[in-house]
């Protein structure tokens, strides 16, 4: 993996650099976590549903939100990259082709254990962290997640014809399945052809991982959903590199 | 090629198989090059050889498969059938090993919108064992001012100007330039020209593709005109153009009624017609021009204009294909 920290590094000057970009990423995230964080504060115990749910799942709603939008910008920035020819100069040079993917997916789950942090150290007046070993378990769970996705996200890169689609097709895949995931709506309510869609989502399985980690459990009692994702993971990579396209 | 016959060599008299193969083997050799997608059939047999020192150039219309042969000796692409040796490597098989000691320009490249040129060239250099000094190469190109910019501020030859860097970055024995000044106004193009001299000048060879015959004929010292995925001729750019265009035009003004016949007894002169106070003056020897001011001597023929006009690369490839390559 020779030249990997160095392009690693230039790849995270080079996104700090796109005001817009970093504020999606990093910003969104954030604000939508204070934003409806606010609502609740002051209250000693949940009075509504709605206060129920932001007490619980609000922090995993931010999460998935985070690498959500984590996906969607490697999406983007493989299909630009791709488009302008950079992945193929970078070809060119001695990097080994899995070091230049490799770089980009550092570079985002570096922002999203970035954007965490700020969300652990912001919301600390709404979700005083039990322990500290909760936050690690949640943040090792959530990169494990966000890996998964970035793994999805590859596929799409591989697929969308430009880079003015990207942005748009990879939101359209990924933001619907919030809605499904059982963050907002258990699926043991859902008609059973829309829980077995909800089944074969990726983000059901992450959304459950994460609310179980939130809640306390140990990991062990999660391991269901942790083969789900790694399963993802595996078969989206093993898929991407058969076709991933370089330009 | 003064190689034959240095010291200690018994290089025979007149030139033999033994001479041929005296040569220093050449940089690359391409042959039987075949490259299709689907049905479409990008490289039909190419073959060719480049000597160590020279510019070569792939010269045809787009779409006539010199990228495609670039790529394939580059490795960024395997050819279906055929073999290629660059500096003695497979360069797909061998791409690791040869990656260090090639240089390469790619068309229509881009770089990182928000990169430096100082970070883009410092970054490059970080890839290769034995880099050349970037402040030094950014000095040489012109691009110290802007080693600061983000590539997306550059100008058009700025830009192909850090490419041009980057390609040299590792001090590579082969440079791969493709269609290096495509989009640049005639002066940067200019520059462009003098900077691939001076590569050559530090001894590497330099492979480039062009659709510009004006560069072709300026720049390389030996050219291979492709067409539909064939090499048609390979040669120096005058060697070609004597072999294929060997006509030589002389167009004067006189008003000496004369004259006309006087030409026409030049020796070597196969045409001459006058209209309109000019005279137009064909013929296919070496000479042509001198023996028509000297017969305009002979004969004080009074002359208010006189122009030549030599057949260029230009005129080859319509000869040899039969079409223009602007159409």
């Amino acid at each position: 993996m020779n030249g990997l920290w160095p392009l690693t590094w230039l790849e995270i000057k080079i996104f700090v650099r796109e005001p817009l970009g970093l504020f999606g990423t990093v910003g969104v995230p954030v604000l939508v976590f204070l934003g409806l964080g606010r609502l609740m504060s002051g209250a000693a115990a949940p009075a509504s549903p709605e206060e129920a749910f932001l007490r619980a799942g609000l922090p995993v709603f931010a999460a998935i939100l985070m690498a959500i939008s984590a996906v969607v910008s490697l999406v983007t920035v493989i299909a630009i990259y791709r488009e302008g020819g950079i992945l193929k100069r970078l070809r060119a040079t001695p990097l080994r082709p899995a070091t230049i993917l490799v770089a980009h997916v550092l570079v985002k789950l570096l922002f999203a254990a970035l954007t965490l942090a700020i969300l652990i150290a912001a919301g600390r007046r709404f979700y005083a962290p039990e322990s500290p070993m909760q936050v690690i378990r949640f943040t090792a769970a959530l990169l494990f997640t966000t890996c998964s996705l970035l793994s999805v996200g590859f596929l799409i890169a591989s697929v969308v014809p430009t880079a003015r689609f990207a942005q748009p097709l990879a939101s359209v895949v990924f933001y619907p399945m919030i809605a499904l995931s059982g963050l907002f709506y258990p699926l043991s309510l859902l008609p059973p052809w829309l829980e077995a869609v909800a089944r074969a989502m990726p983000l059901t399985y992450a959304v459950s991982l994460l609310q179980g980690v939130w809640r306390g459990d140990p990991l062990s009692v999660h391991l269901g959903d942790l083969a789900a994702i790694a399963l993802v993971f595996l078969a989206c990579t093993a898929l991407s590199a058969r076709v991933f396209r370089w330009e | 090629m003064s190689r034959i016959g240095g010291p200690g060599h018994q290089a025979p008299a007149a030139p033999s198989l033994l001479a041929v193969s005296a040569l220093p083997p050449p940089v690359i050799r391409a042959s039987g090059i075949r490259k299709t997608y689907g049905r479409v059939v990008a490289l039909d047999g190419v073959s060719f050889e480049v000597q160590r020192g020279e510019i070569f150039g792939l010269v045809g219309p787009n779409g006539a498969g010199k990228t495609t042969t670039m790529e394939c000796l580059e490795g960024l692409r395997a050819p279906d059938a055929g073999t290629i040796a660059v500096l003695g490597l497979d360069p797909f098989r061998d791409a690791a090993a040869l990656k260090v000691r090639i240089g390469v320009q790619l068309q229509e490249a881009q770089l990182q919108k928000r990169i430096t040129v100082r970070e883009a060239v410092d970054f490059w250099a970080s890839l290769y064992p034995a880099p050349v000094d970037a402040a030094t190469l950014l000095d040489q190109l012109g691009l110290r001012d802007k080693r600061h910019a983000w590539f997306m501020t550059l100008s058009g030859g700025q830009k192909q100007r850090l490419f041009i860097a980057l390609a040299l970055i590792n001090d590579p024995e082969v440079v791969f330039l493709d269609e290096l000044t495509t989009g640049l106004d005639p002066q940067a193009r200019r520059a462009i020209w003098e900077l691939v001299r001076g590569i050559r000048a530090r001894g590497k060879t330099v492979v480039l593709t062009t659709h510009l015959m004006e560069e072709a004929e300026r720049l390389c010292d030996r050219v291979a005109i492709i067409e539909h995925g064939r090499v048609i001729d390979v040669d120096t750019p005058a060697g070609l153009v004597a072999r294929h265009c060997p006509e030589r035009v002389v167009v004067l003004s006189t008003t000496d009624a004369t004259a006309r016949d006087r030409f026409l007894s030049v020796p070597g002169v196969e045409a001459a017609d006058a209209a309109n106070g000019s005279i137009t003056i064909r013929g296919r020897t070496a000479s042509l021009v001198a023996d028509v001011i000297q017969c305009v001597s002979t004969h004080r023929i009074p002359v208010t204009d006189f122009r030549t006009a030599m057949p260029s690369l230009e005129d080859v490839f319509l000869r040899l294909t039969g079409h223009s390559i602007r159409d």
